[in-house]
């Protein structure tokens, strides 16, 4: 917990977006997240390290209450976004999830068009009054996440026929046109070969203007490359949080040193 | 043993080429083994190949060879013997092959009377015409319709010369060939020998074999209705069949068949059954696949797909004794029905039958439509939430559409099952044919008039009974289509995801 006290000093001078705090999970009897406490700057690009089945997925989804969605699942301690409970019963988790986007490792477009697939959040969510609105709402976020050029003469074809970079550019465009504040990412690079890897990485950056991301990544070089804040996990624990340049160079717990230097993992 | 002999060569030596077929696994197997001093590393395959390899020489070309010769042997006794039988032999009103019917009949009676040492065999063999050969073969069971002429009686003689020439001449070649097969497979032992790879192609022939046989049954029973229709509308205009209005068969002879009526019947039924069926078992899919939590998912599920395993009798019973009735009392009946109507005079109604056989497809629509919404991966439905999306928005706009195709495919084929329907109807929508919009009114389908075409006292030359098989045909061909659909659609969606 030292750790986090250090955090803390670092980030007193920007705003903080998500605030954690004593977070458990439990699988069933099993408990996946041991007492997580973390604040998560706006306007930042946050990365999630770790070692597989180290809890950082599960704590990315407690984020947007995606873990409602797991019968066994049960989430204890308080997450407070723009120092709101969204754990409190009077939060809707729907509504939650249109203001906490998220994008998922396997790109997965719905079996619709191109545009239909972005204009799903906002026709739900009623964010536009007209036809051209929505057309413009479409294009906006496929601009955003560096599509648009190579999708806007085939807005209609469907989403499932564009290339695995493409189509996870198309979820982050799907992603941000609910207009989030927040956006979680769960190794979203993770299938995409390096030329698109390197595509959505830029995205990333590009995205901090507007949002807090957080990013939940496999690969040391992709946090170190996007990321301001690193968080490593290691068997459900937060061993340690900072900025990311600390984290990578300079790391205080000597786990998360075996982790970076390729000994645990 | 020669009794037994008698009585079943060909089981016989089936029994005794099985027989070789365990002693040629049992040596080549042995074989094998010496060969590689005991060690079965040395051997291409495990010593067990060797053995199902002779074995399989042994006994396959030798039981081909046997059911070919079983098959083609009656044929050619047939049209040898049958050149004996003079034109004059056959009597007004008689044809050849009610003589011919009449020498195989004295020639078993012959071989059970030696059998029964009623006859000894050179007294069978030399029977003439004087000797009162019908009273002979009356004592051993076999009655005949007249008495025996010398030509019937020739013939009959030849028949069983040739018949038991055929059989010895059956047993040497098959001994040989499963004997020579066994001898090759010996001399094949080697351990070089790729017994393993020979097994293989076996197994591969087995499948082939098991795959044309089904397609081959398929066929067969195609061109068995369409030879028959053809028949049929030699004896009738198809211009009436196709385009008539009326169904009335009648067996003195020139019938009203037109399937148009029936086939009206046929499809308002299907209608009302899919209405039924289609959004109570796509429903019931949704709870079950989406909401229902594992425990009543584990009980609902079976509960509901036991209504698939109920007879259609039941269901017709089901139809005739409750739901009947029960419509006519809220249908019918004028001022004592529920509603005060006199809309439904009968139990039997399109709406009755209808109505059942949706009950019974239910199960068809709602276990293969959760199986192919269970298949819409979980991904989709994460991506709609993540997007805040509530769950029933999400079936509708993402899980439904990705499902769709799939869900047409059962629903198609829960048609076809409809169509082809005919216990329920019997039963439940009574046997008029008429072409009416009134679910109310008692109609027939195309199932039901087949049965009642060809049960009784049949004559197959008619045209009365002959349009069954024209109207197999048309049913062949409508559920063939529709099954051709299903598949082609849920082919193409299974390519979706891959």
């Amino acid at each position: 917990m030292k750790d986090n006290i250090i955090s803390e000093m670092d980030v007193t001078t920007d705003k903080i977006k998500i605030s954690a705090r004593n977070v458990q999970v439990y699988y069933g009897e099993n408990r996946a997240i041991k007492d997580v406490s973390v604040e998560i700057q706006d306007k930042t690009v946050t990365a999630f390290i770790g070692p597989s089945g180290c809890g950082k997925s599960t704590f990315l989804r407690c984020i947007n209450r995606m873990n409602d969605t797991i019968d066994i699942c049960r989430v204890e301690g308080d997450i407070l976004i723009d120092g709101e409970d969204i754990y409190d019963s009077s939060v809707d988790p729907v509504q939650l999830r249109a203001k906490v986007g998220m994008v998922f490792q396997k790109p997965n477009p719905f079996p619709k068009s191109i545009y239909d697939n972005v204009a799903y959040g906002p026709r739900i969510h009623g964010l536009s009054r007209n036809k051209s609105e929505l057309d413009d709402i479409v294009e906006r976020a496929l601009k955003r996440a560096a599509i648009w050029n190579e999708v806007k003469d085939r807005l209609q074809a469907p989403g499932t026929g564009l290339s695995g970079g493409q189509q996870q550019r198309l979820c982050i465009a799907r992603a941000i046109a609910t207009e989030p504040e927040v956006l979680l990412m769960d190794e979203p690079c993770s299938a995409l070969d390096p030329i698109a890897t390197a595509q959505v990485e830029e995205l990333i950056d590009e995205l901090r203007q507007d949002y807090s991301v957080v990013i939940v990544t496999h690969s040391m070089q992709q946090a170190a490359r996007v990321s301001q804040k690193t968080a490593f996990f290691h068997l459900g624990n937060l061993v340690e949080y900072g900025a990311t340049d600390k984290i990578f160079t300079s790391p205080e717990d000597p786990r998360t040193e075996s982790y970076i230097t390729g000994r645990i993992g | 043993m020669s009794n037994l002999l008698n009585v079943a060569p060909t089981t016989l030596l089936v029994l005794v080429i099985l027989l070789l077929a365990v002693f040629a696994f049992v040596s080549a197997r042995s074989r094998a083994m010496s060969l590689a001093g005991g060690d079965a590393r040395k051997l291409h395959s495990l010593p067990n190949y060797y053995g199902y390899n002779a074995a399989m020489l042994t006994a396959i070309p030798a039981l081909f060879v046997l059911a070919i010769w079983l098959l083609i042997q009656p044929m050619l006794v047939q049209n040898a013997v049958i050149e004996m039988i003079p034109q004059a032999a056959i009597s007004e009103g008689s044809s050849v092959n009610l003589v011919m019917s009449d020498v195989r009949r004295v020639a078993d009676g012959l071989d059970g009377a030696v059998q029964t040492g009623a006859l000894t065999v050179d007294a069978a063999k030399n029977l003439t015409a004087a000797d009162d050969v019908r009273s002979i073969l009356a004592g051993t069971g076999v009655a005949l319709g007249s008495d025996v002429g010398a030509d019937v009686l020739a013939a009959a003689q030849r028949y069983r010369g040739l018949q038991s020439t055929g059989q010895w001449l059956m047993i040497a070649v098959v001994m040989v060939i499963a004997i020579g097969g066994l001898a090759v497979a010996l001399m094949a032992t080697t351990p070089t020998f790729r017994a393993r790879n020979m097994v293989e192609r076996f197994v591969l022939a087995l499948l082939i074999l098991a795959a044309s046989l089904a397609i081959l049954t398929t066929v067969g029973i195609v061109f068995s209705m369409l030879f028959e229709s053809i028949n049929f509308f030699k004896l009738h205009p198809w211009q009436d069949f196709f385009l008539g209005s009326k169904w009335a068969p009648n067996f003195r002879g020139d019938s009203d068949l037109s399937i148009l009526p029936l086939l009206w019947g046929t499809i308002y039924i299907s209608i009302i059954a899919l209405l039924v069926a289609v959004p109570i078992g796509l429903f019931a899919a949704i709870y079950l696949s989406e909401y229902a939590n594992s425990k009543v998912r584990a009980f609902a599920k079976p509960l509901l797909e036991i209504l698939a395993g109920i007879p259609t009798i039941v269901y017709g019973l089901f139809a005739l004794l409750t739901v009947g009735p029960f419509l006519v009392r809220l249908f019918g009946r004028g001022e004592d029905g529920i509603l005060g109507l006199d809309w439904m005079t009968g139990a039997t109604s399109v709406l009755t039958a209808g109505l059942v056989m949706g009950i019974m497809l239910i199960p068809f629509v709602s276990s293969l439509s959760d199986d192919i919404i269970n298949a819409v991966p979980q991904s989709l439905r994460d991506g709609s939430f993540g997007l805040g999306a509530t769950h029933s928005e999400t079936i509708r706009q993402v899980v439904l559409p990705a499902a769709l195709p799939g869900i047409v495919g059962a629903i198609l084929l829960a048609a076809s099952r409809a169509i082809g329907e005919t216990m329920i109807v019997v039963l439940g929508a009574g046997a008029i044919a008429r072409i009416s919009p009134n679910p109310l009114e008692a109609m027939t389908t195309i199932t039901t008039r087949i049965v009642s075409q060809l049960t009784g006292d049949t004559d197959f030359a008619s045209p009365e009974t002959l349009v069954a098989f024209a109207l197999g045909l048309t049913l062949f061909v409508l559920t063939l289509g529709l099954n051709v659909l299903a598949l082609y659609i849920v082919r193409k969606y299974r390519e979706q995801y891959e």
